[in-house]
């Protein structure tokens, strides 16, 4: 082996990985200032690498029909070679569990240790969002329970049972999480604190001519009488599984704590959906940052180096709208360009750099504000904060406004001066999550009558939902509600009832 | 940094869901498989298959915005000379105008799921409602062979039967329990004791040394390496086992009128029956007997390809049957299956003799007799069916041992084959006997 290199030719091993992992750990946490959880790096085979992609990406998962059904599909395109594996699948557990294939070469394992074992693990570690919501140590024991459970459910009450409930709490998969955190209840300390000070507020204020002023006449028996209910209910409720798990009448514990487990595992990866293009341009930010200072020092052949190089260009192609390879935005491409341009403002700022991001333009500090961002913000916040004209030229953005029923689109901001804010926001906006779902929320239940449930959808600029999907959805609902279920579509800026999908009924037990 | 290698992980981890996801989807899978093997040729259908099925049931709903309502921003890259305000046509329907919609437009309308069934998979839900009628062997299967098992392990056995991982097992731990000296521990003390001598020094700890190996060699030789008390044999039991060999006799007339049409349905019927036999039995010969007005039996492409010219005497192929059955296939090790295609054809003065043969000397050999009545419909000129169709017509009976179908074109192959062996026939058959479990 030649002087100072980790390792040479294409074959790996043990020692290798090793070795190189050291190396990486040593620039990772000493130049680039990472802060991971302990690595634990596990060699699997391509087969594995199938059976970990449609268990969407856990190693442990109970055992449900659609996981056998991706499976089927994954495999079919595979061995076709319709399609490539990832080159690795990682874990947000501590220790943060990076999944690596035999068939990658040394060079391919060398990148995808610093990509998942460090910029994955370091995100998924620092990341607000992830703190806030994700339980690092304890997820792989609580899947562990999650799949237990179901094996016994199964047994007890047989498959066709468990399916029932995991079919519907999947289809309300991602309607299923909070958004925000829940409030916490105030103690009585608390609670006096707060009555004493209301109080105060009151006498500060109080002022006789309130007493004239006339009552409101449409305080009628019927609207209190559903604001009480609504309010005991916890109405209006946007986590539907979270309501139908607490209120549904005919579930038994066991669903209920079925319906929980889906819950909670939505819940888990709902911050991966709000940082996708983060995560996946922090990690490769890093591992194209590590890699380079390896090359630097001399640990990596130049060989190696033009391989990395090979996948790390084909993962951050992102091919131009007008290309028939076009297919969005590519989540790497655009997270990868923010951070390198966000290290350039940081060492080598133009005027405009200065203007548009005073406080950290020139800092010559870019690893400390990289960290910082990947900290504080998720892709909507984080484009809004971050993106900057020069990537906005480079990448030559631009915004299309699409009426459905017009035949043709406007463009309406590109990469000038006065469309600038415009792309960002419009960027921005449509990484918000709270824009990619439609608002969905229970409003009400009439559980003296015949306890029909009532969902709205919260219709934005028009768009509707799928019917004939929609349909099959309220259909689950209403099993697991054990009654008639009514989906009315509003439009958010006019109130005006856009489409009521009648009464769906539970579907009739096999 | 932990590595850990998981290669040697038990796989088809997933296998469970692959299981739950067939039983799903097993009314569609069904159907695909039966469309399937209609249109494929009878090797292909060994295979593994790729089918499709339709998405009803499987189908993971979500709430989701229709593609083609309300009103979008989009910002995508590599702007080429468009400025603000110009109006560009929409794309096709299928790029969804850049991080659109999700799906297809109205949810509607989606492809089929295409997968690949492994071979056994398919061949399961192929045949999966057919069953072999072998009501006969029901009685038989008492007196039949024997198939060693195994057993355990005992103390005595034949030399072939040495269980060597055992035996050193029982050798090591005897040998650690009676703490027999290691030829490497023997070693270092000779050494030492070699070192000391030359050396000259210390000799009351060579004297000491020397009596130690000496009671160290002599142990090793009291100790031995392998003792008689060690040698495990693995135990055979011989277990009675049900016939699992089958012999498949394919009779067929290759007289002039019989065209390639017609030996090509003949074949695909015969395929299709030996894939079916070689599922429920280890072992499954093919005889195949070949007649025009005299019969022999070929081997396969002879059988097939080579023509022949001559009259058409059925009791001939029959009698050669009977008499391979006679020299080489017991009916009591075997389970014999006949199948028989001819177009119909026989000389009038031969009906009697078939069927005497057949009733009394081959359908009583026989698990099983089908005889298929292969290409145009036939009927003489007065309107009469086929000599032999009427000739076997006597003898069939119901629930008896004769199966008759007549089949014209490719497509009835499957349908024919399905209605022989359909479990319905014979559903008090409840025992399927035989067979591989």
């Amino acid at each position: 082996m030649s002087e100072g290199l980790l390792f040479t030719g294409a074959e790996w091993d043990f020692d290798k990985v090793q070795r190189t992992h050291d190396a990486i750990a040593e620039i990772a946490h000493g130049e680039l200032g990472l802060d991971t959880y302990p690595n634990q790096i596990e060699v699997i085979t391509a087969e594995q690498m199938l059976d970990a992609y449609s268990s969407i990406g856990m190693p442990l998962m109970y055992k449900h029909w659609s996981f056998g059904k991706h499976f089927a599909r994954d495999e079919t395109l595979y061995r076709k070679g319709m399609r490539g594996l990832a080159y690795e699948i990682v874990i947000n557990s501590s220790p943060c569990i990076s999944y690596i294939m035999e068939e990658n070469s040394m060079p391919m394992q060398a990148l995808v240790i610093a990509h998942a074992a460090f910029g994955h693990n370091h995100f998924f570690k620092n990341n607000g969002l992830f703190r806030q919501w994700t339980d690092a140590k304890g997820i792989l024991d609580y899947m562990d329970f999650a799949k237990g459970y179901l094996a016994r459910c199964e047994e007890r009450y047989g498959q066709a049972a468990v399916e029932r409930v995991v079919d519907a709490a999947h289809a309300l998969m991602s309607h299923g999480v909070h958004k925000y955190p829940r409030k916490r209840t105030p103690d009585l300390a608390d609670e006096e604190r707060r009555a004493a000070e209301r109080r105060e507020y009151q006498e500060k204020m109080f002022n006789d001519l309130w007493r004239t002023v006339p009552k409101p006449a449409s305080t009628k028996q019927g609207s209190q009488e559903l604001a009480e209910r609504k309010r005991r209910l916890g109405l209006p409720e946007e986590n539907l599984l979270y309501f139908l798990e607490k209120m549904a009448p005919k579930l038994a514990p066991w669903q209920r704590e079925i319906i929980r487990i889906v819950r909670k595992i939505s819940q888990y990866f709902y911050p991966q959906k709000q940082t996708k293009m983060m995560n996946e341009g922090c990690a490769t930010f890093v591992h194209y940052t590590i890699v380079n200072r390896l090359h630097e020092l001399g640990k990596l052949s130049d060989g190696a180096m033009l391989e990395i190089l090979h996948s790390h260009t084909s993962v951050v192609f992102q091919p131009d709208f007008d290309d028939r390879r076009f297919s969005g935005l590519n989540p790497y491409a655009l997270g990868f360009a923010m951070m390198q341009d966000i290290r350039r403002i940081c060492e080598q700022p133009t005027a405009e750099d200065h203007q548009w991001f005073p406080d950290f333009a020139g800092n010559g500090d870019p690893f400390g504000t990289l960290r910082q961002a990947w900290a504080d913000f998720r892709d909507e916040s984080f484009l809004l904060q971050y993106l900057s004209p020069a990537l906005i030229r480079k990448l030559r953005l631009f915004k299309i406004h699409d009426i459905a029923e017009a035949s043709d689109m406007e463009i309406t901001a590109i990469h000038n001066e006065r469309g600038y804010r415009e792309v960002r926001k419009a960027l921005s906006r449509s990484y918000d999550i709270a824009h990619m779902d439609p608002d969905i929320q229970i409003v009400d239940v009439d559980l003296a009558g015949d306890r029909r449930l009532i969902l709205h959808h919260m219709v934005e600029n028009g768009m509707m939902l799928v019917e004939a999907e929609a349909v099959r959805v309220l259909r689950h609902v209403a099993n697991l509600w054990g009654y008639e279920v009514r989906l009315v579509e509003i439009d958010s800026a006019t109130d005006a009832i856009l489409r009521i999908h009648e009464d769906i009924g539970p579907s009739v037990e096999a | 940094m932990n590595i850990i290698d998981r290669r040697l992980n038990p796989k088809g981890k997933s296998l469970a869901n692959r299981q739950r996801f067939l039983r799903r989807a097993r009314a569609q899978i069904v159907k695909a498989v039966r469309d399937a093997s209609g249109s494929r040729s009878i090797q292909d259908i060994a295979n593994g298959e790729k089918i499709s099925i339709p998405m009803d049931g499987l189908r993971e709903p979500t709430f989701h915005r229709s593609g083609n309502t309300g009103v979008r921003d989009y910002v995508v890259p590599g702007n080429k000379n468009y400025v603000e305000g110009d109006r560009v046509a929409k794309p096709e329907q299928e790029d969804g105008g850049g991080g659109g919609s999700e799906g297809s437009s109205d949810g509607e309308g989606q492809d089929d799921f295409a997968f690949v069934l492994s071979r056994e998979e398919f061949l399961d839900i192929f045949l999966d409602d057919l069953e072999l009628p072998d009501l006969v062997k029901r009685k038989m299967k008492q007196t039949e062979s024997t198939t060693p098992s195994r057993a355990g392990y005992s103390v005595t056995g034949s030399p072939a039967n040495l269980n060597v991982v055992r035996t050193m097992r029982n050798s090591l731990s005897r040998r650690i329990a009676l703490k027999r000296p290691k030829p490497a521990e023997l070693a270092a003390l000779e050494d030492e004791i070699k070192a000391l001598e030359e050396s000259g020094e210390d000799p009351e700890r060579l004297s000491h040394l020397r009596v130690e190996f000496e009671a160290q060699v002599s142990k090793s030789k009291r100790v031995p390496y392998i003792d008689p008390l060690d040698v495990r044999y693995s135990r055979f039991e011989h277990v009675p086992k049900p016939v699992t060999q089958a012999v498949m006799f394919c009779l067929m007339d290759v007289s002039g009128s019989m065209t390639e049409h017609m030996k090509d349905l003949a074949k695909r019927f015969f395929m299709l029956l030996y894939l079916f036999l070689s599922r429920r039995y280890r072992h499954v010969d093919v005889v195949f007997i070949r007649h025009t007005h005299e019969a022999a039996e070929v081997d396969e492409d002879t059988f097939f390809y080579s023509t022949e010219t001559g009259g058409t005497v059925v009791s001939t192929a029959l009698e050669v049957m009977r008499d391979v059955v006679k020299d080489r296939y017991s009916p009591a090790d075997w389970n014999i299956y006949c199948a028989q295609a001819s177009d119909g054809d026989n000389t009038s003065s031969d009906n009697a003799k078939t069927v005497h043969l057949l009733e009394d000397v081959i359908l009583p050999l026989c698990q099983y007799f089908a005889y298929i009545e292969v290409g145009a419909e036939y009927k003489d000129w007065l309107g009469r069916e086929s000599d032999l169709w009427r000739t076997y017509k006597s003898v069939e009976k119901p629930g008896g041992m004769l199966a008759m179908r007549r089949v014209r074109v490719r497509s009835q192959i499957f349908p024919v084959f399905r209605e022989l062996f359909a479990k319905e026939r014979n559903d008090n058959a409840a025992w399927a006997g035989g067979g591989k479990s």
